[in-house]
This record gives structure tokens, sequence and C-alpha cells, in this order.
């Protein structure tokens, strides 16, 4: 169903420079992976506003904080696993609680890292980063929708935490198709079940759709691209038309998008939701398919799950 | 300079902070009293810093990395008129703008968050270099203590100060032996201290901390260093001022009880 393949970090390496370019006060830091978060494209075209910080993420980050306060955009990268586990309090006492508009994009989220396995592996950001008040969260699934949301998170005046995957992924969506901070993206509401998913597992769950509805399981599908704040309009809907919520996300079941909207779904509408999320476990070295097949993020689980809980309705 | 101007000021300011501490039954005064002169004079002498720029881009910038000595940063706020001064009193206590620790969104004039030691020095570097990609000449003072060097990230923004070559930047080590569970040289000891800093490339000034007249000097001498940040180890005692505070670790975090709180008073205003 889908064609092509791209790296979402290349694309926000690109659309990094053509900000720079637009812009001269985005700042660009990282920490000895600009190879691999691709900031190495905005290294290249703006060598003086762009800072190697070396392997020191705590210094990266707080630093970043301190060229925010006199007035430029900094936007930091490294792999999830260091860029939220390994600074969290440096992101809460000096960037959330001071509210510096820095922006921390990081590559190598999930457990798609693959081969380096589970020291590089991180299914546990968007658990850390939720509970820090006010944050933005987002996770997007396409290389267009970066694209499009790269420029709105420059101009967003809030510190933001954008996880990315270091895998391709498929394209969804056009690239004349526009996304807000702050909202989500709905493929259709299903009578019987929504899939709400995030990141990679959304084209994932768009093809488990398709086999849901042959086997007679009127089945929809929502981009849950942001993560924070939780797009509660949408979940209304989705409350008020289908009749149970699965969640499938890249990430431990603990923390993430699954109790994000558990804890807002049991407040306000109880309603049968189940998940297709990492167990309480870690990852380990393997290839993206080989991993997603054993840790249950496959279409395949998602179909399970999807079955479960249709019998659940 | 005035010497005899600082020194009220450094009086009133010890006076406020034992009478702020008492109030809060918290608080801590062992830290603030080493640091108090040398901030009376950053604020009242050296810095580019007033009431009329302290929000504006040219200013001068002190950041208090050593977040816990709170007290002595709001006093110098206060008498620049930054906050008022009937606030003080408010330290600690429930809805006030002057939280246990500096909190940048609540207290005007406080430069950023601190309180989670090590974190200064790398906020200081970023705000030294952007000055300097804005060609904005102001200056960046932080203050870091002798025990918050235990921590790594201290390590790493050091290496950057290095790197970017921030000599729009003086970092002063309050020098003062003591942490939270004894003398810095019974748990990480950082000997040969003034060695370490040189060896790092830093112009490396050592100072009483307590004498005007020397922390003048120091800070003038630091203005012709250039392409070089400046480490200034400022040789201080936790607690000067009070003879049963000084060099007790008790008082690091402790406030004091009644009497020892009027025999203090009575220490600092027959100065
Ligand atoms: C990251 C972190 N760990 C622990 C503390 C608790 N703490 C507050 S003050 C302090 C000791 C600081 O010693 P020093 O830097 O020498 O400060 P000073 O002697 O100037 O008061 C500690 C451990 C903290 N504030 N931050
Ligand atoms: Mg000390």
């Amino acid at each position: 169903m889908f064609k092509k393949k791209s790296s979402l970090r290349a694309v926000y390496g690109k659309e990094l420079v053509n900000l720079g370019k637009k812009y001269d006060d985005i700042v660009v830091l990282d920490a000895d992976l600009a190879k691999s978060t691709k900031t190495e494209f905005f290294k290249k075209e703006f060598p003086e506003r762009f800072f190697d910080m070396g392997i020191s993420e705590a210094d990266m980050v707080v630093t970043a904080a301190g060229l925010a306060s006199v007035g430029f955009k900094p936007f930091c990268s490294s792999f999830a696993v260091f860029l939220t586990g390994r600074v969290y309090d440096q992101i809460r006492n000096s960037i959330a609680y001071p509210s510096w508009n820095v922006k921390l994009i990081s590559t190598h989220a999930g457990i798609s890292v693959g081969e380096d396995g589970a020291s590089h592996q991180m299914l546990e950001d968007i658990a850390i980063t939720r509970v820090i008040p006010k944050i933005t969260i987002l996770s997007p699934s396409d290389p267009n929708m970066v694209s499009n949301l790269m420029e709105k998170i420059y101009h967003y005046e809030s510190y933001l935490y954008m996880r990315l995957p270091r895998n391709d992924v498929y394209e969804i969506y056009k690239k004349d198709q526009d996304f807000e901070i702050g909202g989500s993206y709905i493929h259709k509401i299903g009578k019987d079940i929504t899939i709400v998913a995030t990141g990679q597992l959304v084209s994932y769950s768009l093809m488990a759709m398709l086999e849901l509805e042959k086997e007679g399981i009127d089945t929809g599908v929502v981009d849950m691209y942001t993560l924070k704040p939780l797009d509660t309009k949408t979940l209304d809907s989705i409350i008020d038309i289908s009749k149970g919520i699965l969640v499938c996300e890249e990430h431990s079941l603990i923390g993430g998008l699954f109790g994000s909207i558990a804890e807002y779904v049991v407040r306000n509408h109880p309603l049968p939701i189940e998940s297709v999320s990492v167990n309480d476990t870690f990852g380990e070295s393997g290839k993206v398919e080989e991993l997603f097949e054993k840790y249950g993020l496959s279409k395949e689980s998602i179909m399970k799950k999807g079955k479960i809980l249709y019998d659940r309705i | 300079m005035d010497i005899e101007r600082l020194k009220k000021i450094s009086k009133k300011a010890r006076i406020d902070i034992l009478k702020m501490v008492y109030n809060a039954s918290s608080g801590h005064i062992g830290g603030s009293f080493s640091a108090i002169d040398i901030m009376v004079y950053l604020y009242f002498q050296k810095m580019n810093y007033s009431k009329d720029n302290y929000d504006k881009p040219d200013r001068d910038r002190f950041i208090l990395s050593k977040g816990h000595a709170s007290a002595a940063l709001y006093t110098c706020l206060a008498y620049k008129g930054i906050i008022s001064e009937n606030e003080l009193l408010s330290f600690r206590k429930i809805n006030s703008i002057l939280q246990g620790h500096p909190s940048r969104k609540l207290t005007p004039g406080v430069e950023t968050s601190t309180g989670s030691l090590g974190q200064g020095l790398s906020f200081a570097n970023g705000v030294a270099i952007g000055l300097k990609l804005k060609n904005i000449p102001s200056k960046v003072f932080v203050m870091i203590g002798d025990g918050e060097i235990n921590e790594g990230q201290i390590w790493e923004a050091l290496m950057s100060s290095i790197r970017y070559k921030l000599d729009n930047l003086r970092i002063i080590l309050d020098y003062n032996h003591l942490q939270i569970d004894g003398k810095i040289e019974d748990i990480k000891d950082p000997r040969p201290t003034k060695e370490k800093f040189e060896s790092f490339g830093f112009a490396t000034f050592e100072m009483d901390g307590h004498d005007f007249k020397e922390i003048d000097k120091t800070f003038t001498s630091a203005d012709k260093i250039k392409k070089k940040p400046v480490f200034i180890i400022a040789n201080t005692i936790k607690g000067k001022g009070v003879s049963f505070m000084e060099n007790n670790v008790d008082f690091h975090g402790n406030p004091p009880n009644k009497e020892e709180f009027e025999k203090a008073l009575m220490e600092l205003s027959n100065v």
C-alpha cells in the first residue's frame, strides 16, 4: 500500500538548513552525533551557528538554554536515549522550569535503532519527558510531516521534544498536507474500533486497518503525532463513535501514548483500550523487521490486538 | 571605588540574609556569607546592571550556579531596586516570588533558575557564546561552589569555555572548603586546585573573596585577558562574619535557633 521509504532524520537535517537560510537566529547543537542526527548538513552550511559540544549532552542542553536567553532559537540533537534519559534533570531544571525556548530533536528513538541493541534503543523517552510540566512532544510518522512541521517548530515559542527513528519509514502523506503542533491526523474513525498510532506504527496501523476491515471490523486510524498536549478533541470524537481504542506506539507500554490516552479516557468516558507497545523490557540487537516481529510491533501484532479488542467491545 | 560603601552594603546584606533564614526557619547562611562580598562588589561596583537595564540585552549578567545562596542574590536584587526590600521577608514562604532556590519565572533579575548543582556554568557559556555571536560586549559572571565542582557537568562546561575562548566570561569559585557532608578535601579533593584550572587553559587568578581591594584588583586584571576565559579562585570562609558560623558545616543549610540568631545579629551589627 505504501511504496516509498525515506529517512525522517535526513528530512530534519535538510529542513534545518532551509530554516538556517531564512532565519539568522537559529543555532544548532549536537553531541558528537552530527553525522547520525543529520545536523551535519547545517554544520556544513552554517559552521558559525553550529556547536559540536562533544560527548557532553548535559552541557549541550544547558548551553542551549543560555543561547536561548540571549534570543537565539537553539535546536539540540542526539540519540533519544541520551537526549532525554541522560539529561532528564537538565531538561527539567534548566530548560522547562525557567522556561527557555529550546528545541530537543532526537533521532534513534524506539527499538528500530536495530543492531546497536538495548543500550542505544529508547523505549522510555515519552514516559520521562511527558511528566515534565508544559512540555510539547511530537512523534511524526512521515517525511512530509517532518518537513511541514519544522517551520512550525521554529516559530513555536516554547520548549519542545521531537522523537525521530533511525530507520527509513513509509511515506504516508502528500507534500502539501498541513499539520499543526497540538493536532492529530484523522484517517478514519471506526464504528467498531479506532487505532490511535504514533510514529512509524501509523503506516503499519493503516495496513492492519485494511485487513481488519476485510474481516468485517469497522476500523479507523488516527495519527497522534502530537503526544503532548493530547488532542482531546479528536479523542472525544473517537470515544463518541468507536467502541474501543487500540493504541500503537514504538515505546514501553508504561507511560507512553497508551498511558496518556488511558489516563484521559478512564477519567472521562470509560471505553476498552488495548495497546501495541513493547512490554516492560529492554530490546536487543537485530534487524528492524525482526525486532518489530519479536517485540510485538508488526502489522500482524496490530491485527491480533485489534481482534482481541473487538471481542471485548 | 568607595570601599566603605561596599562594606556597608555587605553588612546590611548579611543582616538581612540572617533575618530571612531565621524568619523562614530554613535557608543557607554559610554559602551566602562566603559569597556575599563578591556579589556586592559585582552588583554595586563592577557590573553594568541596574533597575533600568536588567532586562536589556546589553546588561552584564551574574549567574548564581550555586543556587542555594539565593538569599544573598535576593538582597542584591532588592538593594538594586529590582525587587522590593519588603519582599525579602517572604523568602521561602508560600506564594512568595522568592523561592528557596532562584526561579527565573518568578523573580525579576534572576538570569536563570538554578538549584540543581552543576548546571549554571553551561548556561553561562551559552550566554557568553550568544553575546559574542551578537557582538554585544557585555560580561558574564558565574559563581560555582567548591562542592559543586564534584559534578561532572562542570568539567564538561569548563572544556566548552576554553573551546569557545570565552574571554567575556568570569568563573568565580567560592573556595570555602566545605560542602554538606564535610570538608571538600575529604570528599573529592580538588587539589592542586589552581594548577588544574590553569592546565585547562584558563587565565587563573586567586584572591581573598572578602577583601574588596583584592576583589577589585582581580576583576580589573581579568578585563585585560584576551582570547581566554577567566577562572577566579576566591578564598572565602563559609559563614564569614559570625564567629560561631565560620567554617562550621552545621550552618550550611540549618537555620539558627533564637539564641544563635540574636548572638549573630549582635556580632553582625557591631562590625
Ligand atoms: C545536583 C545536586 N545535588 C545535591 C544538591 C544538594 N546540595 C545543596 S548545597 C550542596 C553542597 C554545595 O556545596 P558547595 O558547592 O561547596 O556550596 P557552598 O559551600 O558554597 O554552600 C548540596 C550537595 C543539589 N542542590 N544539587
Ligand atoms: Mg563549599
